[in-house]
């Protein structure tokens, strides 16, 4: 899979789920007999992460949704971990 | 409630339901229990989806459906639609055998996430005769199932003396095969595989040159393909932790309904384990004595008591401490500060010097109904 660019329209692995649970209060991704516990952003770039959404739009929705901004390294940098990983997919 | 621990109970992440002990399978280093064929009657749907909403309730998140053979379960589809709906990632534990491409729809219909296919070595030979069956071309077959419905698949190879120089090619089958985890779990010995014992271990030098070409293949395939090694405790001298940790995460529910915190734990003498009928997982997780006497720290004799390394290894495998120390509070034998550890090197030193093939020397026993029930003293 090629790096990450601001066009790509992430999704979550074959094999993977991601979840909120309650009784870890965090999303979570499931996968063959294990689980990730995600941290709070993490959590949040992954839940909008549908195949639809590019990361440019991604970034856009994160920076409204928290009133931040210059998230698109940190959200650029957490994809291309999440797609080493096989967390996230995409064309 | 037991107070032996000061850090707060957490919720189990992992439901392993045994649904059966019945398996067309004799595998001769089978975990279930030596006198699998005496248990009481099998749990029935209701008690088995009230299970897995009770440990739903509870937190847990992984589903493992096992046995024996679940696909021997006629229900196994209503089992995994309910687990599914309740949000449990669903894994089922399969020989392959009863997985035809009907029954693969029918489970991918309810919902199953991910299937775990075993394979004995990646000769037909070793294969067929490890597990007492014909199945290897069968296993074959099921694997290009389950990768047609999609699903991941983990093969699983249970590792010891008879197959261990065959890694290079069971791990370049599992590759053909499409598996995305590959788990080359040297065997533990309890159960059955304690009772073949002497002609399951490994020698230094096999699993030296299996952990080396296991490297290898992983620098290999990257991230394409993970590949576990799961180190065999005999050989390093360092216990694991056996199950993460005594009631931290796992509750298995065995075919009749007896709630352990391991799959082997029901051999320990002196532990009663509550049992589903009679009490809810929530009980059963948080108050019973079965789940809480081995829990952290607190019931830890010497040389573990003081020792530097106990929260890591938390005393090692209780069963273990059992088979081989005849006492279940005392740190595992496998850890080189145990007063017990001469007999597990005792027998990584016969395993050193015998003439492989032992199996003409001293037959091995193969996990059968007849051979269970003569060993509790039942007639078959």
């Amino acid at each position: 899979m090629t790096a990450p660019s601001l066009e790509s329209r992430p999704h979550v692995g074959a094999g993977f789920r991601l979840q909120w649970e309650p009784a870890q209060d965090c999303h979570v991704l499931l996968y063959p007999e294990g689980m990730v516990k995600l941290n709070g952003s993490a959590g949040e770039i992954m839940k909008r992460c549908d195949g639809a959404r590019s990361v440019a739009a991604i970034v856009v929705d994160l920076e409204q949704a928290f009133a931040a901004q210059g998230l698109e390294g940190d959200v650029l940098a957490f994809v291309a971990m999440a797609g080493d990983k096989r967390w996230l997919a995409w064309e | 409630m037991n107070a032996q621990s000061t850090t707060p109970v957490g919720p189990p992440l992992w439901l392993l339901a045994e649904l059966t002990y019945r398996c067309p399978l004799h595998c001769v280093f089978c975990y279930n229990p030596v006198d699998f064929a005496a248990q009481p009657a099998e749990l029935d749907t209701e008690d088995w989806l009230r299970v897995l909403r009770q440990g739903r309730e509870l937190g847990a998140v992984q589903c493992g459906l096992s046995g024996g053979e679940p696909l021997l379960r006629d229900d196994l589809e209503v089992i995994v639609a309910e687990a599914r709906r309740l949000g449990y990632y669903t894994n089922l534990l399969t020989s392959g055998v009863g997985l035809t491409p009907q029954r693969a729809a029918a489970l991918k219909a309810a919902g199953l996430d991910h299937v775990q296919l075993s394979f004995q070595d990646s000769t037909r030979e070793v294969n067929d005769f490890l597990s007492h069956t014909k199945t290897f071309e069968l296993k074959h077959r099921v694997a290009k199932t389950i990768k047609e419905q999609g699903w991941p698949m983990v093969m699983n190879v249970v590792i010891h003396r008879l197959n261990i120089d065959h890694i290079d090619r069971i791990i370049g089958m599992a590759v053909e095969l499409g598996a995305e985890y590959i788990e080359l779990a040297n065997t533990q010995y309890y159960s059955w595989a304690f009772i073949n014992r002497d002609q399951l271990l490994p020698t230094r030098e096999q699993l030296r040159r299996a952990e080396a070409i296991t490297d290898a293949w992983r620098a290999r395939l990257g991230e394409r393909t993970r590949i576990f090694f799961v180190a065999p405790d005999y050989h390093e001298g360092t216990p694991k932790k056996c199950v993460n940790g005594w009631g931290s995460m796992f509750i298995t529910v065995t075919p009749d309904g007896t709630a352990l915190p391991c799959h082997t734990a029901k051999m320990l003498p002196g532990l009663a384990f509550p049992n589903v009928r009679d009490q809810s997982l929530r009980e059963i997780w948080f108050e019973s004595e079965g789940f809480n006497r081995y829990r952290g720290t607190g019931w830890m004799k010497e040389p573990c008591s003081s020792c530097e390394h106990k929260e890591r290894d938390l005393g090692g495998c209780r069963c273990q401490a059992y088979l081989i120390a005849h006492d279940p509070a005392v740190a595992d034998p496998v850890c080189s500060k145990s007063p017990h550890h001469a007999s597990v090197l005792e027998a990584v030193r016969r395993a050193e010097t015998a003439t492989a093939p032992q199996v003409v020397a001293q037959p091995l026993v193969f996990r059968e109904r007849t051979e269970s029930l003569r060993r509790v003293g039942q007639p078959g």
